[in-house]
């Protein structure tokens, strides 16, 4: 079948907006709503979190987005059934994103299978590196279609970044600066150097960019420089509270409207 | 066999560096130059100078006749807790500060459980003029506050975590996290043998000191290189990666591992990972950790904040699956009744890390003639107060 992420990016080329939340946050049973209300609500992508216990990667934001879906009760097993009927109601390109271990421990062939029954398009895996995923793991993601997205940030030698471009399928998830998710709320002219530099490589993948993503100004700013961008924690604040979960991504998506 | 790790930091299916991209440049210029680094006579020249001149090396191996005497054998204590800052991290600290120095980093961030690695940290820090930043976990910053205190003085800046057990583990991330945001001027010296390919085996290399020592001092009092037995408490492992580091390949030193059985092994409040836990990717490495079904990693358990960590090295995974190493562990009040033991017949307060190794005394049937080795890692002063109120409960 093909692969939805790289029919969007076939469709369209800009202003491309995708949006993190941590399943099983802010309740266990909120997975479905929230990404029915953001297909609704004109999210091009949607990555899913699966919660882990030590989000070394992640800023607070998500650390504790990430501790209180674990309280809840939240598994790759339990998500996986929560998904299960997803294909019937949305069509946009999902990703899975979460950490190695709980991947590992679920089992890494029969996560991509699952994956793929379930209409998972694409994955990401920070702490899975780029040589470690090309040596072991890869079969298993190619085999049911899955694009594994790498990131790249600011410290990413070109050579890597190469690199990083021929192994790429789906898009490259560039890192806007040197930190952890959800550290800055805004996208500087230091940011904006290293969006150029990239820019003039003229990689064959296409690029979202993510961390520091919060608003219209700095998904605008982002956007003139790759094929859309990522916003993750900013959501996720936006989520928690008063009305309900579907005001919530309502009020939140307007803002990109 | 081979007990060492490859190129890429495995030891046998342990190890590697399971790494954010975020951290790939300082890992990746971290792999392809430490070995050439600390190898150059420069390096190793200095390195051995402050090792004698400011930790004080060598550190004693003291033959204890009362154990000897108690246990029916041949009992000698490595004293690592009469090095400066009181045990054997200096070792490891005056290394990579040497190291950070030679790769231009100006700021120096660590993790601490026991704030015995942060105290090592902060007084290279101090001593080579770079700024310090320690990571721990609120509940040991509460339990070990002698030395909050210390790597204050030194002028360090002590940030309590409080995420998650706040333990070593969640100092490790955010130390972690730290080194994500500031990748340009910052060392992380992280403080035992874990964390992602070359950490362990670099911590090793510095640490093996202790077993180099070993070998020369036992020859000196005994005509032998080898002794029958070396024992050291595992948290992350570095004493016990030190101590074993020279016997690795001398199959007829059997090597002894005490990790901390908290409250019993199967208690629920535990650090006993060999026995607890299953392979898995923690902090930049895959090893054994102590995880639920679902690859959360399960909160561990000890008295001893330096024992209090879900891993082990990937060194000792290797040993452990290997059964290269023999795995004990020890209860807390096993290693709060060796740690008085010791005091009261020899004069010596160890660490309550290292009262776990002279716990395992007792679960070894010892012949008269074999000669035993005990790394005790640490001095006792941190643990004071845990210690007074173990003893005032026995009134």
């Amino acid at each position: 079948m093909e692969n939805r992420i790289i029919s969007l990016f076939q469709r369209k080329d800009k202003n491309i907006l995708s949006v993190y939340f941590t399943a099983g946050y802010p309740n266990l049973n909120d997975t479905q709503a929230i990404i029915s209300q953001l297909e609704l609500n004109g999210a091009d992508l949607i990555e899913i979190g699966m919660p882990f216990s030590d989000p070394v990667a992640d800023g607070l934001v998500i650390q504790q987005s990430s501790e209180i879906a674990l309280k809840n009760g939240m598994t790759i097993h339990l998500l996986f059934q929560q998904l299960k009927e997803i294909r019937k109601s949305v069509s946009i390109p999902l990703i899975l994103m979460g950490y190695l271990n709980p991947v590992m421990q679920y089992g890494i062939e029969n996560f991509c299978k699952q994956c793929s029954e379930t209409g998972i398009d694409g994955t990401i895996i920070p702490d899975l590196p780029l040589e470690i995923y090309e040596a072991e793991y890869k079969v298993y993601f190619e085999k049911n279609s899955l694009s594994n997205i790498f990131l790249i940030t600011p410290q990413t030698p070109e050579e890597r970044i190469r690199k990083i471009d021929a192994c790429s399928k789906g898009f490259i998830y560039m890192v806007s600066s040197s930190s952890t998710t959800g550290a800055k709320e805004s996208v500087g002219n230091e940011q904006i150097i290293y969006f150029e530099r990239i820019q003039k490589m003229e990689l064959n993948s296409k690029r979202l960019i993510g961390f520091g993503i919060s608003d219209m100004a700095s998904f605008e700013r982002a956007s003139n420089y790759a094929n859309g961008a990522i916003i993750g924690s900013a959501f996720i604040t936006a989520l928690s509270g008063e009305p309900s979960l579907e005001r919530n991504v309502l009020t939140f998506m307007q803002k990109f409207q | 066999m081979n007990y060492q790790s490859d190129n890429k930091g495995y030891y046998g299916t342990f190890g590697g560096a399971f790494i954010p991209e975020m951290m790939y440049q300082n890992i990746n210029q971290l792999q392809n130059c430490y070995l050439e680094i600390i190898e150059s006579s420069t390096f190793k020249q200095e390195f051995r100078q402050l090792l004698e001149d400011y930790a004080g090396r060598p550190s004693p191996l003291y033959y204890s006749d009362r154990l000897s005497e108690h246990y029916n054998t041949h009992i000698y204590l490595k004293r690592e807790d009469l090095n400066h800052t009181g045990s054997h991290k200096i070792n490891n600290t005056i290394g990579q500060i040497l190291l950070a120095k030679r790769l231009g980093k100006t700021r120096i961030i660590a993790e601490t459980g026991a704030g015995q690695h942060g105290v090592a940290t902060a007084t290279v820090c101090a001593r080579a003029g770079l700024e310090c930043i320690v990571y721990m976990g609120e509940v040991d910053v509460a339990r070990q506050s002698p030395n909050v205190e210390k790597m204050k003085m030194l002028g360090a800046e002590v940030r309590s975590v409080q995420s998650g057990s706040k333990t070593l583990k969640d100092a490790t991330n955010e130390a972690i996290r730290d080194w994500i945001n500031n990748p340009v001027d910052t060392h992380y010296i992280i403080g035992s043998v874990v964390g992602p390919h070359p950490y362990p085996d670099m911590v090793a290399r510095f640490q093996s000191v202790i077993s180099e020592e070993i070998r020369v001092q036992l020859k000196a009092k005994t005509g032998r290189e080898t002794p029958d037995y070396v024992i050291a408490c595992v948290g992350g492992g570095s004493n016990a990666a030190g101590a074993f580091y020279h016997f690795l390949n001398d199959p007829d030193v059997k090597l002894i591992a005490v990790e901390a059985a908290g409250k019993g092994v199967a208690s629920g409040e535990s650090a006993a990972t060999t026995q607890l836990g299953r392979p898995g990717v923690l902090h930049g490495s895959r090893s054994l950790l102590m995880q639920t079904a679902d690859g959360q990693v399960i909160e561990p358990y000890s008295i001893s904040a330096g024992l209090d960590y879900p891993g082990i090295g990937p060194m000792h995974a290797n040993l452990f699956i290997t059964k290269r190493a023999q795995f004990l562990s020890a209860t807390d009040d096993e290693a709060l009744k060796a740690a008085l033991y010791l005091s009261q017949k020899e004069g010596i307060i160890p660490a309550l890390e290292s009262a776990h190794a002279l716990a395992a005394l007792e679960m070894i049937e010892f012949k008269p003639d074999e000669i035993i080795v005990v790394n005790i890692s640490g001095r006792g002063d941190k643990d004071m107060e845990t210690y007074l109120k173990y003893y005032q409960s026995l009134k």
